[in-house]
């Protein structure tokens, strides 16, 4: 457990190092991401994080709470715009979400996949 | 004996209080999701968030002094979006199989989520500078952000609206999708994590694991993408006002 999750901290690390360095328009810890996936792949005995890994997803919306707190007390900044932006939300999301659905669907019917 | 009064100051200040009542809190939404038959709109996150909102505001309590405990969860995020790897790793064989379809969801998907969001918006009256502001609402958080300051919007503002894109998504996404009856978890998780970043990707990985990879995926590149594209189009879509 120690172990998983000082692996997963240390490709955190590792991707924030890079994309500080280098600038990169990514966050650290989508960079790792990248990297552990490489890393699983030359090194397949990594891959007992495995159990560590599925528990943390396994609860990904708890994490979000403190964050989704936070924007409860921000709300007022939407100010006058508040239902445009809403509806802005609501429309885009859905068709953003039906859009890339039926593309991804159409393509790999097309392909045979 | 001390008064209960003195034991509530001496726990409201420290992170302990604010960190199981966020565990709490969330317990409750995710007993709440799962007694309601997982249905989407009980969506634990919201839940959670609002409960807490709730004791805030009676308790007075200041989001500074929430956050000094509730940042041991807030931290996770990091290690957790770097163990996406692993379901990565374990469904590699579908993912190399769906390489051309993803690419071109992710094309489509991001640039429908820019160009509508900005269109509708417009629509309905929003003014030029919060329209920037809307722009990366689909990215994660941190890179959504520093999309933002590129392009000269409010910071603050674009995290308020990526919360609550993501949070819409998780909600209206299972439900579009049995509409449509599409049954396909890849498509799914994929346009999930491309639409609704994180917390589309929490929620797919709520329905099915497969999705939840596509959706990790599907949230990596997006936020490549429109880091990338966000600061060409952006002028085009905000002008000609």
């Amino acid at each position: 457990m120690i172990q998983h999750l000082t692996i997963l901290l240390g490709f955190q690390l590792l991707g924030e190092a890079i994309s500080r360095g280098a600038g990169l328009p990514l966050p650290g810890p989508v960079l790792g991401m990248a990297l552990l996936f490489v890393a699983l792949m030359a090194v397949p005995r990594l891959a007992a994080i495995t159990t560590t890994a599925q528990g943390l997803l396994a609860h990904l919306s708890l994490l979000f709470v403190p964050a989704g707190v936070g924007v409860v007390g921000q709300l007022d900044r939407l100010g006058d715009d508040g239902l445009g932006l809403a509806l802005a939300i609501l429309g885009s999301t859905a068709l953003a979400i039906i859009a890339a659905v039926y593309t991804f669907i159409g393509v790999a019917r097309v392909l045979g996949r | 004996m001390t008064d209960v009064a003195d034991i509530w100051i001496y726990l409201s200040q420290g992170p302990l209080l604010w960190l199981t009542l966020t565990l709490i809190a969330y317990g409750i939404g995710d007993t709440a999701f799962r007694a309601s038959g997982r249905k989407p709109i009980v969506n634990p996150v919201l839940l959670a968030v609002a409960i807490l909102s709730v004791v805030l505001t009676l308790t007075n309590t200041s989001y500074a002094t929430y956050f000094e405990g509730a940042q041991f969860v807030h931290f996770m995020l990091g290690p957790a979006t770097v163990a996406l790897a692993v379901p990565l790793y374990t469904n590699l064989a579908l993912i190399r199989r769906s390489f051309l379809p993803m690419l071109a969801a992710l094309v489509v998907g991001a640039g429908t989520a820019m160009v509508s969001a900005v269109v509708i918006a417009r629509l309905a009256g929003v003014g030029p500078d919060t329209l920037l502001s809307l722009v990366p609402k689909s990215v994660t958080a941190p890179v959504a952000i520093g999309i933002t300051e590129a392009l000269g919007g409010q910071p603050a503002l674009t995290a308020v609206l990526v919360i609550v894109t993501g949070v819409t998504g998780a909600i209206i996404g299972t439900p579009i999708f049995n509409a449509l009856r599409i049954t396909d978890y890849r498509a799914r998780g994929f346009a999930m994590g491309v639409a609704s970043h994180g917390i589309g990707t929490a929620r797919a990985f709520q329905v099915n694991e497969t999705a939840g990879a596509f959706a990790g995926i599907g949230m990596g590149l997006n936020a490549l993408l429109t880091a990338l594209i966000a600061p060409l189009l952006a002028p085009y879509l905000v002008a000609a006002y």
